[in-house]
């Protein structure tokens, strides 16, 4: 399939070549009329989306095409990394929060501050929590694509045998302790809540919520009572026996827990809103509403950006398509798919109507108390400590404040390494 | 004595030059066999240079690596021996070591369990030899990730197979690969089940090479089956067996694809299970800092040597050449 592409890439190219070889749009390095650029990617169920938003920009420039790099996500950050070593990698490629710093302080992204101002590039229509996460020392290394924010869903159908009144937005933590305890039932085995160790969905939105942070100005935040309290939130749950405890959790996901209606309300992500649509009993009685108060209502934001390789040998035409994607045309296409909320504002409406049984609108209305998604130069080192020190308070063996305490003091460590 | 003289002499004086042609050199100092010998140069060639360069060159870079920073993206600087001051000072490796050793351990249990079943299978008048043989073997030829999968079902703490035999028994419901205190020996249990069929047939052949006569002589004193095994099969298997230990401790020192599989990372007791090798993983690959990770290989590499060493300082002590 990518060699079809590429015969016809070289096809099409070849009476271009001949005939314009003094074509003006030489400023690629190719400049024989035509640019194959290489856009790697690693969701397979995005292909079909980004297909079609490619083949809207080729129309637009049709001395461009883009050719999409597939490498599943068990090994695309390594096969990239090599790539990059080799230099090989692609010119333009999908970019998460995690590796952003890494990869723009060691140089090896292309800062697009200069081609936004120049080109007016509308990023204001994008999450300012979202942008924020692909800036780094002052400058705009990736634009958003797409965007996700935890809400709460929860079984409405269970619910109602318990006789407790589905949440809404006027909800607080203690509404959630006491429909957590009604719904729980030992004897069917339902649990009211799936206090799941899971940063993105459950004790990040919690930390922010109680008022606390995970890093701040280059330090853990793990230590501060306001974390602590946000972390217990989840302890507190598995420790009354209203979630199950983490360990039978690492073993089948609180999502499909959820899945097969043995717990009643779970935090999750707006990108599995699809996923549910697609198992009848949860699309028949499955509801979502906004993450319920702590001391504060907080979400965390998390998005996809693409991002241009520094070593690209085509940097002008990359751009083309990064600002292509970023502007309206591209989000609705990408909206109309259905996979992923598109981060451009005013296009969600598609992905909203696709699935009318929920009320997806909350994960637009929680935009507003996003947090975004804390990094760093070397995320990855202290997000393994994290479960590695929390899976016991979790688990249900307490110890929620020596763990969180240990963790900032490693997490310390590890970020003063990072420093270097 | 030199048979002519005057010829040694003169070369000796430097009177008379010897043939200097290639042909001539060979056959004066390997002999006529020569020919045979480059051939077979030629035939190990590509085994040889397969094993040179994807065996001895990476070891040797990832020693250079070891005394190295190593950029994400290049740039590689010198460090000198930081990454091994840090490796060793980590409680994380040494819990990793001694886990580690633990998996040998429980990975030496598979030795006596393959003589067992192998000296069973070797019955005289068993039917279905075959069958049995193919069963145990079978396991050892299915990939890994499947067999951690279905393991993992198996050990299951909500709906495994494990807990609703047990519960048969009254015993109530465990979370075999999840709780910390269990999850070492559930992992090791699924390697020990793996590999049995492997050894198995290390030791069907080195039974089967013992000579019938020692049995026969045997049961004429009145040897029973029991003092048969231990009197004459054991003994003369202690060379198989001798060879499977260093084999399965080596193995074992290099645990890795079971707990890939077996243990996500959010399972709370990823801590309790991680080996060398698992550790090496999430440094080099996970956290980017393949410096560290590469001098914790090579330490990996200095213990199975160790190990191994003491094995064969050992083996004179009870391994019989018959």
């Amino acid at each position: 399939m990518r060699r079809r592409t590429f015969l016809a890439a070289a096809l099409a190219t070849t009476p271009l070549a001949a005939g314009c070889s003094t074509d003006s749009g030489s400023t690629t390095a190719g400049s024989r009329g035509r640019t194959t650029l290489a856009y790697g990617i690693w969701d397979p169920a995005q292909v079909p989306g980004m297909q079609q938003i490619i083949k809207a920009f080729e129309r637009a420039n049709p001395d461009i095409s883009v050719e999409i790099q597939l490498t599943p996500w068990s090994s695309y950050w390594t096969t990239l990394r090599t790539a990059m070593r080799g230099g090989t990698a692609p010119d333009v490629f999908w970019m998460n929060a995690v590796n952003i710093q890494l990869y723009a302080s060691n140089g090896v992204l292309e800062p697009l501050s200069s081609h936004i101002r120049q080109d007016r590039t509308p990023v204001g229509r994008h999450p300012k929590a979202l942008r924020d996460i692909y800036a780094y020392d002052g400058r705009q290394y990736g634009l958003p694509k797409d965007f996700d924010t935890v809400g709460l869903w929860y079984n409405k159908a269970l619910f109602d045998k318990a006789g407790v009144p589905y949440p809404d937005e006027s909800w607080t933590w203690d509404d959630v302790r006491d429909a957590a305890h009604e719904l729980t039932d030992p004897r069917t085995r339902v649990y009211g809540i799936a206090a799941e160790m899971d940063r993105q969905t459950k004790f990040y939105p919690t930390i922010f919520g109680a008022g606390g942070q995970v890093l701040r100005e280059g330090r853990s935040g793990f230590a501060d009572e306001r974390a602590i309290e946000g972390l217990r939130f989840w302890t507190d749950l598995v420790d009354r026996g209203w979630s199950p405890p983490q360990s039978a959790m690492s073993e089948v996901r609180a999502r499909n827990l959820y899945l097969s209606e043995q717990v009643a309300m779970n935090y999750d992500l707006s990108a599995m809103a699809s996923f549910m649509y697609g198992t009848p009993a949860i699309k028949d009685h499955g509801g979502v509403a906004v993450l319920p108060k702590g001391r504060e209502r907080a979400t965390v934001i998390h998005g996809l950006a693409n991002v241009i390789s520094a070593k690209s040998r085509k940097k002008q035409a990359a751009w083309k398509f990064v600002d292509f994607m970023a502007r309206h045309e591209a989000a609705e296409i990408q909206a109309k798919g259905g996979v992923t909320i598109s981060s451009y504002a005013g296009t969600q409406d598609a992905w909203l109507k696709s699935m009318p049984e929920f009320d997806l609108q909350v994960f637009i209305d929680m935009l507003d108390d996003a947090a975004p998604y804390p990094s760093s130069r070397n995320t990855a080192v202290w997000e393994d400590l994290e479960y590695l020190l929390l899976g016991a308070p979790f688990s249900g063996k307490g110890g929620v404040e020596r763990a969180a305490r240990t963790l900032a003091e490693q997490m310390d460590r590890a970020l003063d390494e990072e420093e270097n | 004595m030199a048979v002519f003289p005057s010829t040694a002499a003169a070369e000796a004086e430097g009177r008379i030059r010897k043939p200097r042609t290639r042909a001539g050199r060979d056959d004066a100092t390997r002999g006529p066999n020569s020919r045979t010998q480059k051939a077979a140069y030629v035939f190990i060639a590509p085994i040889g240079l397969g094993f040179l360069v994807f065996y001895i060159w990476p070891m040797i870079q990832t020693f250079g690596y070891s005394f190295t920073d190593f950029g994400p993206f290049g740039g590689n600087t010198w460090i000198g021996g930081d990454n091994y001051a840090r490796v060793l000072q980590d409680v994380t490796v040494w819990r990793a070591i001694g886990n580690t050793l633990l998996y040998g351990a429980i990975g030496l249990v598979t030795l006596p369990l393959s003589i067992a079943v192998a000296a069973l299978l070797n019955r005289r008048g068993l039917r279905g030899v075959g069958v049995y043989r193919a069963l145990y073997f079978i396991p050892f030829v299915t990939l890994p990730v499947a067999v951690g999968l279905v393991w993992n079902w198996l050990y299951n703490g909500n709906f495994g197979l494990l807990n609703e035999v047990l519960s048969w028994f009254g015993m109530s419901r465990h979370f075999w690969a999840s709780d910390p205190s269990s999850a070492l020996w559930a992992i090791g249990l699924v390697a020990v089940w793996q590999s049995v069929g492997y050894y198995l047939i290390i030791f069907i052949a080195g039974i089967k090479g013992i000579p019938q006569d020692y049995y026969e002589a045997a049961e004429l004193d009145g040897a029973g089956p029991v003092r048969r095994f231990f009197t004459i099969t054991l003994p003369l298997l202690s060379p198989s067996i001798f060879f499977a230990a260093v084999i399965c401790v080596i193995n074992s020192l290099q645990m890795f694809d079971l707990i890939y599989v077996m243990m996500s990372p959010t399972n709370p007791a990823l801590g309790s299970t991680q080996s060398v090798v698992s550790l090496f993983y999430q440094w080099a690959f996970q956290q980017n800092n393949q410096g560290a990770a590469a001098a914790l290989a090579f330490l990996l590499m200095l213990l199975t040597a160790a190990l191994t060493f003491l094995q064969f300082r050992l083996q004179k002590r009870w391994v019989h050449y018959a």
